[in-house]
């Protein structure tokens, strides 16, 4: 028994996404590095469809999988659809995460959440 | 490439052991109690075991004590101590900051009992001070544990001059010496050891056998009770081939010490010269007192799992004191010991080379961590902190 499933080791080892928009219309940062894991997610949103998303990760194996993993699930899709985005869902992709690795699902959802309160917080600041 | 480089977590059995186990598995299967001759032939190999390893540390045959592992030594050894204190007593131990779990989860239990524990810190160094030891010491002192050397940081402590002042206060003096016996010379009659746990599988003998070596006359409580092998201190029908193939492998590990650590010293410093040329790394523990096999460095920037699963894809087998690596949410108490922050701490990574690494080995890993920690700084947020001057550089 290895200790993750393939599709984690597919996405620690190739993880979609990665990197920076420098121009990014939401952008959230959860986690802490005492902790040993920090996870920066990066929007580009059109019409409330997000067109584009990267990440950052500091930590372990799981942890980059479960940014990988979620950035995919929410490329494309409407705002509405990635804010009902759960820590379940990003882990069932992966099919499975050991339970003592469940937080980093968690934390890859907070920070996409993290990163649609921003855009949100911008729009309505743009708006007013 | 595979490389095996966490020969301080186990080590690969020698030839020597093997050869001597297998006779004791195919054939001499008696049991060592039995009184027929058949029964006496593996009484026989027990014993000779028995007087190998007392010859190995200058201890005498009689002091020797098999036991499944450095783990039930240490625990033996500790609530021996601890019993005959308490007798006395004496509810004070004092050890120290980076003991192995089999050693500072007794004295947890011993904490929960009553007795009071002195940890002694160690500096950035990773080594335990004379003047700390001597400055804890108390009346109601029972018992020094303080470890040979760390299987982290690979640290050697200051046990002579520990068991000597030990010794003129007629304290009990344990070790636990499970990386160090086998890879650096160790005599319990010159350092004042009364008590010392060792395992076999650290230098080239089977998993689940070890012995704890107590200084005659120190009574010893059972931790397994029922027959009386052991001299009545632990029962159980004797692991016989275990037994005989470890007295086989510490023989041969101390007799090449001095060739094995001129070798593996020289691979470990190139190792540690070339991970140090890797900006914001730093090497834990001191650079000359530690094992000769041992390299343990922190990455800034990183973490540790990633970094030994990309070194696996590469056939490299190491290990990390990071919180993802031991199932808790801290890392080794060890690094956070000597000093390290959190942040940094999780980042580390312990290549603990063999006594047959190459420098051709030494060079591959060196390439290999450099370009995996690389690869990982390139998409850390911490890293960007850090190279952006949002945040400053520890390492």
């Amino acid at each position: 028994m290895a200790l993750y499933s393939e599709k984690v080791m597919d996405h620690f080892r190739n993880p979609r996404n990665v990197g920076v928009i420098e121009d990014a219309d939401g952008v959230g940062e959860v986690g802490n590095a005492k902790c040993g894991d920090i996870m920066k997610i990066y929007l580009k949103i059109d019409d409330d469809i997000i067109t584009d998303v990267k990440f950052e990760t500091f930590g372990c194996g799981s942890a980059i999988a479960s940014s990988s993993m979620a950035t995919e699930l929410i490329k494309g899709k409407p705002v509405a659809e990635a804010m009902e985005l759960t820590n379940k869902a990003v882990a069932e992709a992966l099919d499975g995460l050991p339970d003592y690795k469940m937080h980093c699902s968690v934390l890859a959802e907070e920070a996409i959440k993290n990163a649609l309160d921003d855009y949100y917080a911008k729009k309505s600041q743009n708006n007013n | 490439m595979k490389i095996y480089a966490d020969n301080a977590a186990t080590t690969r059995m020698s030839r020597a052991a093997i050869d001597a186990m297998m006779p004791y598995i195919e054939e001499y299967y008696g049991n060592p109690s039995s009184l027929y001759s058949f029964g006496q032939q593996a009484k026989e190999a027990l014993e000779s075991a028995r007087e190998t390893v007392a010859k190995c540390i200058g201890a005498q045959p009689r002091e020797i004590l098999f036991t499944s592992g450095g783990s039930e030594a240490d625990n033996q050894a500790i609530l021996s101590a601890a019993a005959l204190g308490k007798k006395a007593g004496k509810t004070h131990i004092i050890s120290d900051a980076i003991e192995h779990h089999a050693v500072l989860h007794t004295l947890k239990k011993l904490e929960k009992e009553g007795f009071e524990v002195t940890y002694l810190p160690v500096g950035t160094d990773g080594i335990v001070k004379v003047e700390d030891l001597e400055a804890a010491i108390r009346e109601d002192t029972c018992l020094v544990t303080v470890m040979y050397a760390n299987n982290e940081i690979g640290t050697i402590q200051p046990i002579k001059e520990i068991g000597k002042i030990c010794r003129e206060k007629k304290i009990l003096f344990h070790t636990d010496a499970v990386q160090a016996v086998g890879h650096i010379p160790v005599n319990v009659e010159s350092e004042y050891i009364d008590m010392l746990s060792s395992s076999a599988h650290k230098f080239h003998g089977p998993k689940g056998v070890g012995f704890l070596y107590a200084r005659k006359g120190i009574r010893l409580t059972n931790l397994i009770e029922g027959g009386a092998q052991e001299r009545g201190r632990r029962a159980g029908t004797e692991n016989v081939p275990g037994i005989v193939a470890m007295a086989a492998a510490l023989k041969e590990s101390v007799e090449k010490i001095g060739e094995n650590v001129k070798h593996a010293a020289a691979l470990r410093d190139k190792l540690i010269a070339g991970l140090a040329g890797i900006p914001h790394s730093a090497l834990n523990g001191d650079a000359v007192k530690r094992l000769p096999s041992n390299v343990s460095f922190c990455f800034e920037g990183i973490e540790g799992e990633s970094l030994l699963l990309l070194l696996d894809d590469k056939g490299i087998c190491a290990s990390s004191g990071s919180a993802c690596t031991s199932g808790s949410l801290d890392p080794s108490h060890v690094l956070l010991a000597i000093g390290r922050v959190h942040d940094v701490a999780h980042g580390s990574l312990r290549l603990t080379l063999g006594d047959d690494a190459t420098e051709e080995e030494v060079d591959y890993i060196i390439q290999s961590v450099r370009e995996v920690v690389e690869y990982l700084r390139g998409f850390s947020p911490v890293w960007r902190d850090l190279c952006a001057g949002k945040t400053e550089f520890i390492l």
